[in-house]
């Protein structure tokens, strides 16, 4: 189930990747563009099969079983506060590993793994809204549009603050 | 071979290869003080290990070497290669002789005193430069192993090549009859010098090493169970065998083989966690001038090694913890008839998967009446909860933080930080705890644990579409419960409700009930949207074991027992209690395992009484179910909109009555309950007429014949609420003892004495006096009384009057509370008790004691003139019927005004309060 978009373009990627340059991972939620660094990311998946998880946050959206390893699901529409997908639609997910455990950040699409130079590399604009600039490391120039980073270590830092029942 | 010897083995061959490296580093950095006294201290380690298991040739070898080396570091001798190499010819003798050891488990004979010589040469400063390693019975190939590498060659040639002209220390079996053939069978060429070297068949590995292969056979386990999945449905749907059956077969066997050999690994007997018990027991009988036996039984009883050390520590503490509070001293015990030496049984045994452990002591028992004396100076609970609790309850409270008994700290215990810990870290591992005490005879903890954490036996149950795993080792029973009253199956039991709050009737016992759905905030519409002949609209209670107390757990339906591995949730989802992890089932899904602990914790309801019939004062009669520090009230409504409280414990039963079984008698409202026609008292003064049916709360006291019983009509119920009851305001208003924060509201609570006595026949008219509100002084109140009804009754009434109480069971109990040195401002006693009776008690007060000068109340039923008097001549002060609330408190504010205006001794002014009653 494990979709192999990672085999497929990482070898060439990491081949450009030179001391300026950072490698990430593009994926889409709500139709906008965000880079996680690939060095961060353990595995990509395709739709999968989750459980859900009475009382927890409602940003996460269950637990699921990568190879015989408990993976927590978290879905980034929630976390970033944007509206749900919408039902039926299969996500994808990113994996990354955070304190020996891994997480899966539900997102809509898994798109590529690019090389950005850094001369394309701009700070958070003041204005960003803050659900956005809480959890962006900052701003790729791509041609014809723009890459949030994404803060893995942010994303994942859930406490039980916002308890899914009072 | 005996353990010691084993490990000594193990330890000195690790040692000996370390010393060889060690001493070469040496002889090249002279000056490295490090490796030199890392070279002595193992040196000398094997020496004193040698003393002790009496290997006098290894000694006096070891011996040598570590006074060379002693000078060595000393700074008197130099680092010289000849001393090297001769504390490495020391080092070889020791190899062989301990290769011969763990060959034939006894040292081998043989003639050191040429390397001796030869040492204790070097150590005065002289060479021998014929230093030579004597022969020894094991193999010669592996003597020179180490040396030729090192030492000079010139040397290790003399070493290797004096090895035949040695006089054959063989050639003397006659020596040693008992062991030739061994020794024999070990000097043979042919033994592998390997063989030799490693010693017994055991190596260590790192626990680290072992945890992961535990950890990647639980996975080979899940990925088995999730291919065997995947072969039945593929044979399912495509009706052949395929190719894979017989090597998935094969594969499942070999997993399952391995798992075992793995799980093995981990296993260790519970005896080495007892190890150190019988020095502790020793010193501990010392220090505490105690005799004190340990028996200790299934010490061979294998656990998981993680569970092992877990519960070291825990144990350590109890059974310390029973010698030095449990027990008694020598004279104390002669006294009680008791051998003078004290006995403390460790016992352990396999049970269904769990190992339980017992630490039984024939000691005293818990002192009660000290536990609640703590009880109530650390403010855990009030008197009135204390009133309310069995005995078996307030033994529990030594599982309490902070809780210590031992009315002074000694170096052994008694620090606070004891049984709660012990409970705590049981608690942890899956574990449970409980413990029965009998007083004169001994106290009994009994722990069962898993046999291990990583694999468990759980039951798989379905609530709002989700499935989840709660672990066997708490599960009691399933029990199948209709929804509703209608319906022919009446063998059924029905979840029933107070005001939403669902409860089961479960043999005679009220099973407070959480719907998993619910408080797991699922939707039910597949509970609502059954059919209505689905299953009769039945769902399934799975009673779970909380500490002591049950819990039914609603769930929609129940799957298998699977064994699970049980993997931690990850952190982020660890603040939600009602998980105690997680894990793959063998369809490969992930589900939660649910923790009945963090459930009841979550619902408080662990906290909620049973209400038998107003009769649990029987210990044993079922595990109560009465939080430490609140009590369980039952709200209702009657006479206005305030809500009413009365404690539930008191509470026999509920019932629902239509209007047509009220009856009238004599005036009075009565129905047939039981056989019997049951006295009613409105709440309100009188019975509505409009309402179809009347809630009743029953009241019973006593048993079978003599049982009596009164319904009190309210207008409705409306909860049961665990709460603090803290009665703030005592009004003076008739049947209401006072005001309490309930629930965050403030709720009158019924004086259930007086709507008693509106029931009975011999009705004492009330007087308008209230007691012991006078001043500052609260009077400190002993009650005597050995029925739990009328202590529930009597701590309330006393406490809302602004007295302090003190209740106690039995007139032994009072009789310690004197000898622990307590003292009350006076006593009120029941007259006919188990064991010692009132009159014999209040004898025992007058005759000798603090006490003896008290006034003393007798309490009873029979208000006799001729009984009266007996009481008197007996010693009491007053005399009270045993339901006349105003005559006591009358009484006892009588009693305490003569004491406190006379001076002690004096009679109560008054005189004597009889009882109007008939």
């Amino acid at each position: 189930m494990s979709a192999n978009v990672l085999d497929r373009v990482a070898t060439p990627a990491a081949d450009e990747g030179g001391d300026d340059n950072a490698t990430f991972v593009t994926l889409t939620v709500a139709d906008q563009l965000c880079g996680i660094p690939v060095l961060g990311v353990r595995d990509i998946l395709g739709a999968q099969v989750i459980t859900r998880i009475p009382l927890a946050s409602r940003e996460i959206a269950g637990s699921l079983n990568l190879r015989g390893r408990i993976v927590t699901a978290i879905d980034l529409r929630r976390r970033l506060g944007l509206a749900d997908a919408a039902a039926g639609v299969e996500r994808m997910s990113v994996v990354a590993e955070q304190g020996g455990e891994l997480y899966a950040l539900l997102v809509d699409q898994v798109s590529e793994v690019m090389t950005l130079p850094a001369s394309s590399f701009e700070n958070n604009p003041p204005t960003l809204p803050p659900q956005w600039s809480e959890f962006s490391a900052g701003i790729y120039r791509l041609r014809d549009r723009l890459l949030v980073v994404l803060d893995v270590a942010r994303l994942l830092s859930l406490g039980p603050t916002s308890p899914g029942r009072a | 071979m005996d353990d010691l010897l084993a490990d000594f083995l193990t330890e000195t061959s690790e040692s000996l290869a370390e010393l060889d490296t060690a001493l070469v580093k040496l002889e090249r950095t002279p000056n490295d003080e490090e490796t030199l006294s890392l070279i002595f201290r193992m040196v000398h380690t094997i020496k004193g290990t040698c003393g002790f298991l009496g290997l006098s040739r290894l000694e006096r070898v070891a011996h040598a070497a570590e006074n060379v080396l002693g000078r060595v570091r000393d700074k008197v001798l130099k680092v010289t290669p000849e001393n090297i190499t001769t504390i490495l010819a020391a080092l070889d003798c020791i190899k062989q002789i301990v290769a011969a050891l763990a060959a034939t488990a006894h040292e081998p004979t043989g003639d050191d005193t040429i390397l001796i010589a030869a040492l204790d040469a070097a150590a005065e400063g002289r060479v021998l430069t014929a230093a030579k390693a004597p022969a020894v019975v094991a193999a010669p190939a592996s003597a020179p192993a180490a040396p030729p590498a090192i030492a000079p060659p010139a040397i290790a040639a003399t070493t290797v090549a004096d090895l035949p002209i040695t006089p054959e220390p063989i050639s003397a079996p006659a020596a040693t009859p008992p062991m030739p053939e061994p020794v024999a069978e070990s000097a043979g060429p042919d033994t592998p010098a390997a063989d030799a070297q490693i010693g017994p068949q055991t190596i260590r590995v790192g626990v680290d090493v072992l945890e992961d292969l535990m950890t990647l056979v639980s996975e080979l386990v899940l990925t088995r169970n999730q291919l065997l999945q995947l072969a039945r449905m593929h044979e399912a749907q495509s009706d052949e065998t395929s190719g894979f059956t017989v090597p998935l077969q094969r594969l499942s066997h070999i997993t399952s083989d391995l798992q075992e050999g793995v799980m093995k690994t981990r296993m260790q007997p519970i005896g080495n966690a007892w190890q150190k018990l019988p020095r502790l027991v020793r010193d501990l009988a010392r220090d505490v001038d105690k005799r004190i036996e340990l028996v200790m039984r299934g010490a061979e009883t294998e656990l998981d090694r993680q569970v092992l050390e877990l519960i070291k520590d825990p144990l350590t503490h109890m059974v310390r913890n029973s010698g030095d509070h449990g027990l008694e001293k020598a004279e104390a015990r002669r006294a009680a008839g008791k051998p003078e030496t004290g006995r403390i049984t460790l016992n352990a045994y396999h049970e269904g998967g769990h190992i339980i452990i017992e630490v039984a002591d024939d000691g005293a028992g818990l002192h009660i009446d000290r536990i609640r004396a703590k009880i109530l100076s650390k403010g855990l609970a009030s008197d009135g909860e204390l009133a309310a609790m069995s005995g078996a309850d307030i033994q529990r409270f030594i599982f309490h933080a902070g809780f210590s008994t031992a009315a002074q700290v000694t170096a052994v215990s008694g620090r606070g930080v004891g049984m709660d810990v012990v409970k705590t870290n049981i608690e942890k591992i899956g574990g449970t705890i409980d413990l029965k005490s009998e007083a004169g005879r001994g106290t009994t903890f009994t722990i069962k644990i898993p046999l291990t954490l990583a694999i468990v036996s759980a039951l798989i149950v379905e609530a709002g579409g989700e499935r989840f795993a709660i672990p066997q080792i708490s599960v009691v029973e399933l029990v199948r419960a209709r929804l509703s009253a209608d319906g022919q199956d009446s063998t059924t039991p029905v979840v029933e409700h107070i005001q939403g709050t669902p409860v089961l009737r479960l043999r005679d016992q009220l099973l407070p009930l959480v719907n998993l759905t619910d408080l797991l905030a699922l939707s039910s519409s597949k509970l609502t949207s059954a059919s209505p002949g689905h299953a009769e609209h039945s769902v399934h209670v799975v009673v779970a074991q909380v500490g002591s107390a049950l819990l039914g757990i609603i769930v929609d339906r129940v799957f298998d027992t699977e064994e699970i591995v049980v993997k931690p949730v990850a952190p982020i989802l660890r603040h939600i209690t009602m998980f105690s992890g997680n894990t793959i089932l063998g369809d490969g899904s992930v589900i939660m395992i649910l923790d009945p602990n963090g459930i009841a914790r979550a619902t408080g309801v662990a906290g909620s009484s049973g209400g038998d019939r107003g009769r649990d004062s029987r210990d044993a009669a079922l595990p109560s179910t009465r939080s430490y520090s609140n009590t369980a009230m039952l709200l209702f409504r009657a006479g206005g909109t305030d809500p009413k409280a009365v404690p539930l414990g008191l509470v026999a039963r509920l019932e629902d009555l239509p209007r047509d079984k009220i009856e009238t008698s004599a005036g009075q409202p009565v129905t047939q309950y039981r056989g019997r026609l049951m006295p009613l008292v409105p709440f309100s003064g009188a019975i509505n007429p409009d309402a179809e049916r009347y809630a009743v709360l029953v009241f019973t006291d006593g048993d079978g014949n003599q049982e009596r019983c009164m319904g009190l009509l309210v207008d409705e119920i409306i909860d049961v609420v665990e709460d603090h009851l803290n009665i703030e305001l005592s009004g003076d208003r008739p049947g209401l003892l006072g005001t309490a924060v309930i629930a965050g509201r403030a709720t009158d609570v019924i004086d259930i004495g007086y709507w008693l006595t509106q029931a009975s026949q011999d009705w004492f008219r009330r007087s308008d006096r209230q007691a012991g509100k006078g001043g500052n002084f609260r009077a400190h109140i002993l009650v005597v009384e050995d029925s739990d009804f009328f202590r529930q009754l009597l701590v309330p009434t006393l406490s809302a009057a602004g007295y302090r109480v003190t209740a106690a069971a039995d007139a032994s109990e009072a009789l310690r509370l004197r000898e622990a040195g307590v003292m009350f401002d006076a006593v009120v006693s029941d007259i006919e008790m188990p064991g010692i009776d009132g009159h014999a008690l209040v004898r025992q007060l007058r005759a000798a004691g603090a006490w003896a000068q008290l006034p003393m109340i007798a309490l009873t039923s029979h208000t006799s003139p001729d009984r009266i008097d007996a009481a008197r001549n007996a010693g009491f002060t007053d005399y009270v019927a045993k339901f006349e609330r105003e005559a006591l408190l009358a009484s006892l504010e009588q009693c305490l005004a003569a004491v406190s205006g006379a001076g002690p001794g004096a009679t109560p002014a008054g005189g004597r309060r009889l009882a109007s009653a008939a």
